[in-house]
C-alpha cells in the first residue's frame, strides 16, 4: 500500500494523484466508523491537536473537533479574535507558546494567504490547513473528490463547473489542484472581474464565456460562496445581477447532465449563487460534502500523526 | 592623505575616457591622471592591475532611517553598507520619523554624515509637508539646507493638481523632483504582482497598470508644466514604453530602476518569501527583459538600489504584514555587473547608470575623474568571487533575498574624498 510521505497538509497543490488517493481511500474507511453506534476508535489516543481558527468557522472547525474526537485524539480550540491577533501577539509568538505545550497536530485556519507555510517554520509538529487566505483549503478539496467520487465511482473525465469568485476562493484553488490532477475537466465561470489572471495555466482548466458553457453538460457544478467582506465593492453591481447572470436555479441547472451533482462548500448565501430549490433539491449533494468531511479530516489527521492501524 | 592608483583601467563616461593608466589625488581632489606622473616618494600606492577605476558609485535612492527608525538601519550602519557596495554617495529619501521636510532634519542628516559617516549623504527633502500629500514643503528652504531632491517616496502625490504644482515651484526653487509613482486605488491590498503567480498563490494581485497609469500622469503633467522630473524605481514594461517616447518629445523626464527589477521576478516570492516583497512588486519576465532593453538604450539612465532596511521581526512574518522592500547596497554592484557579463550594457554604460548619471541628474559636481574634482573613486575587480553572507552584511537589517547567494564582482577600494573609506580584505 502506498504512504504517506508527508509531514504537513498545507495545500493539495503538494500532492501526487497517489497522495489523493490514499487520502481518499483512508476517509472511505473512515466513513465505516462514523456509522458505528460507538463512533470511537483509539488511533489517536494520547495524541494533542490544536483547532487555531484565526477565522470565524462553525462547519470546517466543529468537523475537525469532531474528527479528533473520533480518533480519541485530545482537541482543544483556540479562536483568537483577528483584532487581538493584530494588535497582540504574532502568530510566531502564538504557535511557539502553544508548541511548549506539546501539542501533535496544529489545525489552523487564517485569514492570510501562506500563513501556514510561515507557520512550520516556527514548529515542530505537525500543520494541517484548515483554509488559508484565498490560497488553500484542502479538506473541502479532498471532501469534494470524495463527494464525486461517491456519485460517479471515478473523478476521471468528468467536466466539472466551479462557478463564482474565483481569485477570492481557496475553495477553488484546492479543488482545481485535486481535480486536475485526478483528470477531471474543469471549466470555471464568473464574472471576468473575480477571474485570477494565467488561471488556465494551473493545469486542465478553461475559462468558460459564460455560466451556461460552464454548466452545459456537466457532470459536477460546484458552487462558491459570494464573499462581499472579503471582495471590496467594485467587482459586481449587486447580488441581484450577481445571480441573475451566475446563481444556479432549477432552469439553467437543465443544462447540465440529468444526474450531474450540486455542490458548495457552504454557508449558502440563498437566492445569491444558488436558489433554495437547487439547495435543497433532488441534485443537491451539499449535505453529503458536510458528512464526507468528517471522514476526510480523520483521514488527514490519521495520516499526519504517522499513520498506523485504525482498528 | 594622499594616494597613487597606478595600472587600473580608468572607465570615465564623462570624458570618455576608457584606458589603463594611473591617478593621483592629493588633498581630497584628483590631482592628475596620466602614465609617468610625478609621484612623491612616500605615498600609499594601490596597484589597480586588471581593476577598474572609476569615479565614485552614486545611489540616489536609499533609507537611511536615521532620525527615528535607527532599529532598521541608521547614517554610520547604512554608510558603511554603501562604502562595502562600492558607493561613494548616497542619497536618502525623506520618510524618517521625523520627516525630511524641515531644515533641522536635513541638518541633522548632513551633520551626522559628515561627523561619522563613511561616505557623502545627500538628503533628499519631502514634496509635501509630512509626506501627506496636502502641502508643498519649504522646497526653498529644504535646498538651502542641503537637500539635493525632493520626493514623498513610499507613496505617491496622489492629488494631480498638487503634483503639478510640486513641478512647478520645485522647478523655481531649482529642484528636482523625484516621483514615486502608483495609482493606490488600483493597488488597493495587493502584496505582490499580478499575475499568474498571484494566482497560483492566492495573494493579492498589484496591476502593472497601477504604475503605468501613475507614470503617464507623471510624466504628462512634466511635460505641461515644462519641468524636470526623475521618476524612482521603474519596474513595468508600460512604464519604460511611456518613458522612452516622453523622451523622444522632448520631455524633461530620466529615471531609474533598481537591480531586483533586472534580475529577479516574480516567481521569486514562491514559498511566500517576504524578502521578494517589495514595492513596485516584483515583476514578470517580460518586464525584466523591457527593463533590461531600457538600460541598454538608454531610456533608464540609472541603477539604484532603494535600499530598505527592515527589521527581521518585520519580514519574518505572514507574507501579508510584512513591510516592502530590501538592502540593496552591498549587492548592486555584483548584480549590475551581470548586465555586462551577459552584454546587457557596456561597463562604460554601467559606470554612466551608477556614477556619471546620477551625478548630472542631481548636478553634483562628482561622477567623473577630472583633475581638480573631488576624490571619489570606486576600484573594482570585475571577477571577485564572494558569497553575500549573513555574517558580512554591514547593513543592520539583513532583509535580502541575496543571503548567502555567490556573487561576483565587487569593490576593492571604496575612496571617499580622497581617504580609503573601504577597502576588501
Amino acid at each position: 500500500m502506498a504512504t504517506f510521505n508527508h509531514k504537513h497538509i498545507i495545500g493539495l497543490q503538494d500532492f501526487s494523484k497517489e497522495d489523493l488517493e490514499l487520502l481518499i481511500s483512508t476517509a472511505e474507511s473512515m466513513r465505516e466508523i462514523n456509522n458505528r453506534l460507538i463512533k470511537k476508535v483509539p488511533t489517536l489516543r494520547g495524541k494533542t491537536i490544536i483547532n487555531l481558527f484565526y477565522e470565524a468557522s462553525t462547519r470546517t472547525r466543529t468537523s475537525f473537533e469532531i474528527a479528533a474526537k473520533r480518533l480519541s485524539a485530545d482537541a482543544v480550540n483556540i479562536t483568537p479574535s483577528i483584532s487581538s491577533a493584530t494588535k497582540g501577539e504574532t502568530l510566531s509568538d502564538t504557535a511557539r507558546n502553544l508548541l511548549a505545550m506539546k501539542p501533535d497536530i496544529i489545525v489552523m485556519r487564517h485569514a492570510v494567504s501562506g500563513a501556514h507555510n510561515f507557520l512550520i517554520t516556527k514548529v515542530n509538529c505537525a500543520v494541517v490547513n484548515a483554509g488559508d487566505g484565498a490560497h488553500e483549503h484542502p479538506s473541502q478539496g479532498l471532501l469534494d473528490l470524495l463527494t464525486i467520487k461517491d456519485k460517479f465511482g471515478k473523478l476521471d473525465g468528468l467536466k466539472v463547473a466551479i462557478v463564482g469568485d474565483v481569485t477570492h476562493s481557496r475553495v477553488a484553488r484546492s479543488d482545481i489542484f485535486a481535480l486536475t490532477k485526478m483528470g477531471s475537466h474543469v471549466y470555471l465561470a464568473g464574472p471576468p472581474t473575480m477571474m485570477p489572471p494565467k488561471v488556465e495555466n494551473l493545469g486542465n482548466v478553461a475559462v468558460a464565456s459564460s455560466m451556461k458553457e460552464a454548466i452545459q453538460d456537466a457532470d459536477v457544478v460546484i458552487m462558491l460562496r459570494i464573499q462581499q467582506e472579503r471582495q471590496g465593492k467594485t467587482l459586481m453591481p449587486n447580488t441581484r445581477e450577481y445571480s441573475r447572470y451566475f446563481g444556479l436555479n432549477p432552469e439553467n441547472l437543465k443544462l447540465a447532465k440529468p444526474d450531474a451533482v450540486v455542490m458548495h462548500p457552504g454557508p449558502i448565501n440563498r437566492g445569491v449563487e444558488m436558489s433554495s430549490y437547487v439547495a435543497d433539491g433532488d441534485q443537491s449533494h451539499v449535505m453529503k460534502q458536510v458528512e464526507n468531511g468528517v471522514a476526510v479530516r480523520m483521514a488527514m489527521l490519521y495520516h499526519v500523526s504517522g499513520g498506523g492501524e485504525t482498528e | 592623505m594622499n594616494l597613487y592608483i597606478k595600472n587600473g583601467r580608468v572607465i570615465d563616461p564623462a570624458q570618455s575616457i576608457d584606458e589603463v593608466t594611473d591617478i593621483l589625488v592629493e588633498d581630497g581632489v584628483v590631482k592628475a591622471i596620466g602614465k609617468d606622473l610625478k609621484i612623491p616618494a612616500k605615498i600609499e600606492t594601490i596597484d589597480a592591475t586588471g581593476l577598474y577605476v572609476t569615479p565614485g558609485l552614486i545611489d540616489m535612492h536609499v533609507h537611511l532611517r536615521d532620525p527615528g527608525l535607527e532599529y532598521k538601519e541608521d547614517i554610520i550602519s547604512g554608510t558603511k553598507a554603501a562604502v562595502a557596495g562600492g558607493f561613494t554617495s548616497v542619497c536618502c529619501m525623506p520618510n524618517t520619523k521625523p520627516i525630511v521636510d524641515n531644515k533641522a532634519i536635513a541638518s541633522y542628516i548632513i551633520n551626522k554624515a559628515k561627523n561619522h559617516g563613511f561616505c557623502n549623504v545627500f538628503p533628499i527633502g519631502a514634496i509635501t509637508q509630512g509626506l501627506h500629500g496636502e502641502y508643498l514643503s519649504e522646497m526653498g528652504e529644504l535646498k538651502e539646507s542641503g537637500c539635493v531632491a525632493v520626493s514623498d517616496d513610499g507613496k505617491p502625490v496622489k492629488n494631480p493638481e498638487l503634483m503639478r504644482r510640486a513641478l512647478e515651484y520645485a522647478k523655481g526653487m531649482g529642484i528636482m523632483v523625484i516621483a514615486h509613482s502608483e495609482e493606490l486605488d488600483l493597488v488597493g491590498e495587493g502584496v505582490m504582482n499580478e499575475g499568474f503567480v498571484s494566482t497560483d498563490l492566492g495573494l493579492k494581485g498589484i496591476p502593472r497598470v497601477a504604475e503605468d497609469i501613475a507614470i503617464a500622469r507623471d510624466v504628462l503633467l512634466a511635460e505641461y508644466t515644462d519641468s524636470p522630473l526623475h521618476i524612482a524605481h521603474v519596474s513595468t514594461k508600460g512604464s519604460v514604453e511611456i518613458i522612452r517616447a516622453a523622451k523622444k518629445r522632448g520631455v524633461k523626464v530620466t529615471c531609474e530602476t533598481a537591480p531586483h527589477y533586472f534580475t529577479l521576478t516574480d516567481e521569486a516570492v514562491r514559498g511566500y518569501n517576504t524578502n521578494a516583497k517589495m514595492n513596485p512588486p516584483l515583476r514578470e519576465e517580460e518586464d525584466l527583459k523591457a527593463i533590461k532593453a531600457a538600460l541598454k538604450d538608454g531610456t533608464i539612465d540609472c541603477i539604484a538600489t532603494d535600499h530598505a532596511p527592515h527589521h527581521i521581526d518585520e519580514k519574518d512574518i505572514e507574507f501579508n504584514q510584512a513591510m516592502n522592500g530590501i538592502i540593496g547596497l552591498e549587492t548592486s554592484l555584483p548584480l549590475s555587473l551581470e548586465l555586462v557579463r551577459s552584454k546587457v550594457l557596456t561597463v562604460n554604460q554601467l559606470v554612466e547608470k551608477m556614477s556619471s548619471n546620477p551625478s548630472k541628474i542631481l548636478g553634483f559636481n562628482r561622477g567623473s575623474i577630472a583633475t581638480g574634482m573631488i576624490g571619489d573613486l570606486t576600484i573594482i575587480d570585475p571577477d571577485y568571487e564572494w558569497v553575500f553572507d549573513i555574517n558580512s552584511v554591514s547593513s543592520k537589517s539583513k532583509n535580502s533575498p541575496w543571503l548567502g547567494n555567490k556573487m561576483k564582482g565587487r569593490a576593492v577600494y571604496t575612496i571617499v574624498n580622497g581617504k580609503i573609506a573601504y577597502k576588501a580584505v
